[in-house]
């Protein structure tokens, strides 16, 4: 069973070494997202510290979107979904393993660049921590809960607008929490409740997300 | 038929408000051919995309050695390989790596002699580091038609496994088909295209109510 998982992380991240232009865009779009608002709102230190946390976690769930919409659209289109498919194991663990893999490839990126980003908004050093903790707990989320999505998606003309639509109201828990628990640090209240509440939709997303995306990706696939 | 492996029963299609088949049944034995004759839009393709359990039949069901294939879904595709339209070839990866994560998301160990091997039959011996990107239509098709034999299954769906070869290859893969048969596999096929398949046990069958000319 493990071993399956493996193999379809192996694979995904060696297909995606091959094409590094593919997923460097949404951390290209993740920084410039996150660097206009400092040239948008003007440069005054606590302004750019209140919005910071904010602005941060917008930037990065929009990037994880636009990774998703190719999730499982490039196997679709070569047929190698259908193959995976039809593989013994279990297509929750497909399933599981690919969003494992985009979260590798966007979200360990995103957790390496949000500091440097953190310093351009003037947060302190104890923000950029919970905001690196936040994201730790909130970017599988974001992978898990866009692979229900991108499965739901697949095969549809325009999927990756409606992938869109579908999965931002899905992200604003996520979203509430993790940029709250840095808020939280920053006003002197604490991150603890925050934090703990986004591990917990972390656990239920774990839990959940893989289920309905399977059932979603058979339904794509018939 | 007691040593009928995959039976048919009572099978339905449509394809959203259109009715393609009903009440088909077929069974097929170890060592047949099913060959899946019907003109195009007949509905060819979706039955082949029922009997993988790609697909859910309108009614009726396909069963895998007496049961249902839907509540032995895990068991049945060990045993089953399916080539359809898509030849399911990464064009980033070259033809060897193709085939080592086949394998390795088959759950079966890879064995790059073997491999090696099944792709110099295949005549891709000069494009065994080549990203399969820059080889042909037909070249990755024969790539297909390797992870096809290294799977080792005792049931072969194969949807118009011809598209796209040339004379030799077609040659090549009728020999194929004749040596799995023989040793006991069981091929359910779609084609256009003549095939010499002597000394097979073959079966009909005619998908929706155009008729067409004698293939084989």
């Amino acid at each position: 069973m493990h071993r399956f998982l493996l193999a379809v992380l192996r694979r995904d991240l060696t297909l995606a070494a091959r094409r590094r232009g593919d997923w460097m865009i949404a951390q290209f779009f993740f920084v410039m997202v996150a660097s206009l608002f400092p040239l948008g709102v003007g440069p005054e230190p606590d302004m750019l510290a209140r919005i910071g946390p904010g602005v941060l976690w917008v930037a990065a769930t929009l990037a994880s979107l636009l990774s998703l919409s190719r999730l499982f659209a490039d196997d679709h289109q070569d047929g190698s979904l259908e193959h995976m498919v039809l593989s013994p194991e279990p297509t929750v663990l497909l399933v599981l393993g690919k969003s494992i893999a985009h979260w590798l490839i966007y979200g360990i990126p995103v957790l390496l660049i949000a500091p440097v980003l953190g310093i351009q908004f003037n947060l302190s050093w104890d923000a950029i921590l919970v905001l690196e903790l936040s994201l730790l707990l909130g970017t599988p989320i974001l992978s898990l809960l866009g692979g229900v999505g991108a499965a739901l998606t697949l095969g549809l003309r325009g999927g990756g607008v409606l992938l869109t639509l579908l999965i931002l109201p899905l992200y604003v828990p996520a979203l509430i929490f993790g940029a709250g628990a840095v808020d939280g640090v920053m006003t002197g209240t604490g991150a603890e409740a925050h934090l703990s509440l986004l591990g917990a939709f972390m656990v239920l997303s774990l839990m959940i997300s893989p289920w309905i995306a399977a059932a979603a990706l058979r339904v794509s696939l018939e | 038929m007691p040593d009928a492996l995959l039976s048919v029963h009572d099978l339905a299609c449509a394809r959203g408000e259109r009715l393609l088949f009903k009440d088909m049944n077929f069974s097929l034995a170890a060592g047949e051919l099913l060959l899946v004759q019907g003109g195009n839009g007949q509905g060819k393709t979706s039955l082949l995309r029922l009997l993988t359990g790609l697909a859910r039949p309108e009614a009726g069901e396909v069963r895998w050695r007496g049961e249902a294939i839907r509540d032995v879904n895990e068991r049945y595709h060990e045993e089953m390989c399916y080539l359809g339209h898509a030849n399911g070839v990464k064009d980033d990866l070259d033809p060897l790596e193709n085939l080592r994560f086949a394998d390795g998301l088959h759950g079966r160990a890879f064995d790059a002699a073997r491999a090696v091997a099944t792709l110099r039959r295949l005549g891709l011996s000069r494009c065994l580091d080549l990203p399969c990107r820059v080889l042909s239509f037909g070249q990755r098709r024969r790539v297909a038609l390797a992870a096809l034999l290294l799977a080792g299954s005792t049931l072969w769906i194969l949807d118009e496994p011809l598209t796209g070869l040339d004379v030799h290859a077609v040659a090549l893969m009728e020999g194929l088909i004749r040596d799995h048969l023989q040793a006991g596999g069981m091929v359910v096929a779609t084609t256009h295209q003549a095939l010499n398949l002597e000394g097979v046990k073959v079966q009909r069958l005619l998908v929706g109510s155009v008729a067409i000319p004698e293939l084989v």
